[in-house]
């Protein structure tokens, strides 16, 4: 049952500011679609009824940086490609977070050669490596889900990038008033 | 006349000063040369009526690290009025590691010779525009190049500040 119901029924809810701010966030992640290779595909494939981001809140694929919070690295990032990257990383307003798709943009993958990075974290801030090659799509929506958790966990003051693991950081749920 | 003899008979006609190396291997015919010829015998092949050698397919260069000639030109043409196909090949010292551009004969050759350059190093006289073509602007070494290792030069790609 939405929260709609509730409201027509009590017309109110307690909760506090930060559970509702990340509540909001976390329920509408835009994605950064940086598709620069056949991962890209799979990131595609998620955006169809099948798979069907939109569950989510995150069936908004922005291709502008400036509109987005959530960077999906699909493919092989070359050196040349590494100053693009981190150009549209720096565009997205804060607070962001990056999803690191598949084997290539992990580790560098198959192409252990001089002109792929091997692994984007040298560059850019990862919160989620995605193992596969490429993953399938429902690890992207699992990685999507990993990052709403992670977003959930962090309070709407400090809004920087709280790692998964540290379990201090636990916000109150969204408690709805019942009707008695 | 068959092509096979027909272009051999047509080249040492029209270019008695030049000594060519015949290969025929796999139905596969290949001519030898001096470099300094390169841009007078293609100009031939593409205008000769009777050959027509328009399109070119592919320029790339062969290194064989430790031989006396390092590098070799080699040229894959076409000629689409008798679709038949045609390789050209040229020693390149490394000493003197430049070559006339044929880029004035195909237009094509540009791109293809810009690649020969990014990835061997080997330089292109009179081409109109030779930069590199997939490694940056300031990377200093050629990655096909034989003593060039598999994962690079660390360092000399640099990536953004993290
Ligand atoms: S991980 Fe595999 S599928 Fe993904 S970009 Fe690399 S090679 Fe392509």
């Amino acid at each position: 049952m939405g929260l709609e119901a509730y409201l027509k029924d009590t017309g109110f809810i307690t909760t506090q500011v930060n559970a509702i701010i990340a509540w909001a966030r976390k329920s509408s992640v835009w994605p950064m679609p940086m598709g620069i290779s056949c991962c890209a595909i799979e990131m595609m494939a998620v955006g169809d009824p099948k798979y069907d981001i939109a569950r989510f809140g995150s069936e908004v694929m922005r291709f502008t940086p400036r509109q987005c919070d959530l960077m999906i690295v699909a493919g092989t990032v070359t050196y040349k490609m590494a100053p693009v990257v981190r150009k549209i990383y720096d565009q997205m307003p804060d607070p962001k977070w990056v999803i690191a798709m598949g084997a290539c943009t992990s580790t560098g993958g198959m192409y252990r050669s001089y002109s792929v990075v091997q692994g984007i974290d040298q560059f850019l801030p990862v919160d989620i490596y995605l193992a596969g090659c490429p993953p399938r799509p429902d690890n992207l929506l699992h990685a999507l889900m990993k990052i709403q958790e992670k977003i959930g966990k962090t309070k709407a003051s400090q809004f920087h990038n709280v790692p998964l693991k540290e379990e201090g950081v636990k916000l109150p749920e969204l408690n709805v008033i019942q009707k008695n | 006349m068959d092509l096979k003899t027909l272009i051999p008979q047509k080249l040492k006609e029209k270019f008695p000063a030049v000594e060519f190396e015949i290969t025929d291997y796999k139905d596969e015919l290949t001519f030898k040369f001096d470099k300094k010829f390169v841009v007078e015998i293609c100009a031939f092949l593409k205008s000769d009526p009777e050959l027509e050698f328009k399109s070119c397919t592919d320029i790339t260069a062969i290194d064989w690290a430790t031989r006396k000639n390092r590098f070799t030109m080699v040229y894959n043409i076409f000629s689409m009025k008798h679709n038949f196909r045609l390789r050209l090949k040229a020693d390149v010292d490394e000493a003197d590691c430049k070559v006339d551009s044929v880029s004035s004969v195909w237009r094509a050759a540009n791109w293809q010779e810009r690649e020969t350059y990014d990835m061997y190093g080997i330089k292109f006289n009179n081409h109109p525009d030779l930069r590199r073509m997939y490694m940056p602007e300031e990377f200093e070494y050629y990655p096909l190049r034989k003593d060039f290792p598999l994962m690079g030069i660390p360092g000399s790609l640099p990536l953004p500040k993290k």
